[in-house]
């Protein structure tokens, strides 16, 4: 019989709540990478119908000017603020930035590199990617 | 033995009881796994790895479960407690705070029967980033000599050697639960070891091994291995500080 290997698989991957505030970043920037690579897609596509010409064009951009159009521009900005601002916090830490210095633990052991910093530096992406958000439905529901 | 049990229960007014639920698998002639629930009397201090034993003792012999030093140190019995990895002996029920405890075996790691896992791919990434002293001398030859090291350098790498493989980070890591060919967190932690050590020559060699697609790269920096980890080894600071390192961050 082939040796199971129990992984536990991508439900245990994304699954953010058993390992704090840390766990729920790093679901958020892979969420918010696919989001933005789809996005990403999505823009070459948009941008090629100005080879339709005009028409095309203005057809195109009627379509994103929906309600439902601003919303998903209002999510790409979010996915982009956070993604910027936690991957700034992310390669910081990659680089062995803000992570601790090592040292004789004591119990009960709280890990070093699990410190405010970074947990400031994630509510801070997650914070300035709501205001961005809600920012950017302002401006687009507002006109 | 239900003599013993009750005996037990009379001599301690304080005890409490849960319901301990217990994976039950053998891979030989189970399809999959199931659960079996027992009715278990505790103190303030009695341990999962505790109600276990008393599970084998008075209801069912057959529970598979893997310990030795009963005191965190051996690092054998790892286990899913309540949805997260840790060290049975080391967990005590009443701080679970739950009246029922949920265990399953360590993810990640093949199953051999119930809650014991098998750790032969943990031991061999664990061999593969050479996990002792690499240099051409050696201080056996001669009586005079000696590797010394102040107490600053032995602060470097004290934390990371504290590891007792008991790979509960391996579990926790979200790398690791897709990956196969990822060395994991505790592999890792030790390169660091080994590298921030100052008697040891092997750097070069060792940072070969990692620098692998499912080496050093694949870590994300999720830090559930750090929170898992029984002994304040904190495996991402050590995997971080290599990369650093690696990158050209840190020297
Ligand atoms: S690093 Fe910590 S959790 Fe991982 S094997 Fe070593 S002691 Fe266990
Ligand atoms: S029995 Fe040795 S670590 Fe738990």
């Amino acid at each position: 019989m082939p040796q199971d290997e129990h992984k536990e698989g991508i439900g245990g991957m994304i699954n953010p709540r058993r390992y704090g505030i840390e766990r729920v970043a790093y679901l958020l920037m892979r969420l918010s990478g696919l989001g933005l690579l789809a996005y990403f897609i999505g823009h070459i596509y948009e941008t090629s119908n100005i080879l339709r010409g005009q028409v095309g064009w203005n057809d195109f951009m009627e379509m994103i000017s929906t309600p439902e159009g601003h919303i998903i521009m209002s999510i790409v900005i979010a996915m982009c603020v956070f993604h910027t601002v936690n991957g700034v916090r992310v390669m910081l830490g990659h680089g062995g930035v803000g992570v601790g210095k090592p040292a004789r633990p004591d119990y009960p052991y709280d890990p070093a590199s699990q410190n405010y910093r970074h947990k400031i530096g994630i509510y801070s992406a997650i914070l300035l990617a709501a205001v961005a958000m809600m920012y950017g439905l302002a401006v687009m529901f507002g006109e | 033995m239900a003599q013993v049990s009750s005996v037990s229960n009379e001599q301690s007014p304080t005890a409490k009881s849960i319901t301990l639920k217990i994976s039950r698998y053998n891979p030989e002639h189970d399809e999959s796994s199931g659960f079996m629930e027992f009715n278990v009397k505790y103190e303030k201090w009695t341990t999962v790895l505790e109600a276990i034993l008393d599970v084998k003792k008075h209801f069912d012999h057959s529970v598979a479960v893997r310990y030795s030093c009963r005191q965190a140190t051996c690092g054998s019995c790892g286990m899913i407690i309540n949805g997260k990895p840790r060290l049975a002996c080391f967990t005590k029920i009443s701080e679970l705070d739950s009246n029922t405890v949920t265990v399953e075996p360590m993810n990640n790691f093949p199953v051999i029967r119930d809650l014991a896992v098998k750790f032969e791919k943990l031991f061999d990434t664990h061999q593969k980033i050479k996990p002792y002293l690499i240099r051409d001398d050696t201080e056996l030859v001669s009586d005079e000599k000696e590797f010394l090291q102040t107490p600053e350098e032995v602060e470097q790498y004290i934390q990371f050697a504290n590891c007792i493989k008991c790979g509960l980070c391996n579990s926790a890591c979200p790398t690791m639960a897709t990956d196969s060919s990822f060395v994991g967190p505790q592999a890792l932690a030790q390169a660091y070891r080994y590298v921030a050590d100052s008697r040891d020559k092997g750097k070069d060699s060792r940072l070969k091994i990692i620098d692998d697609s499912h080496g050093i790269w694949r870590c994300h920096f999720a830090g559930s291995c750090s929170q898992v980890c029984p002994k304040g080894v904190d495996p991402a600071m050590g995997i971080q500080l290599l990369r650093g390192y690696m990158l050209g961050f840190s020297s």
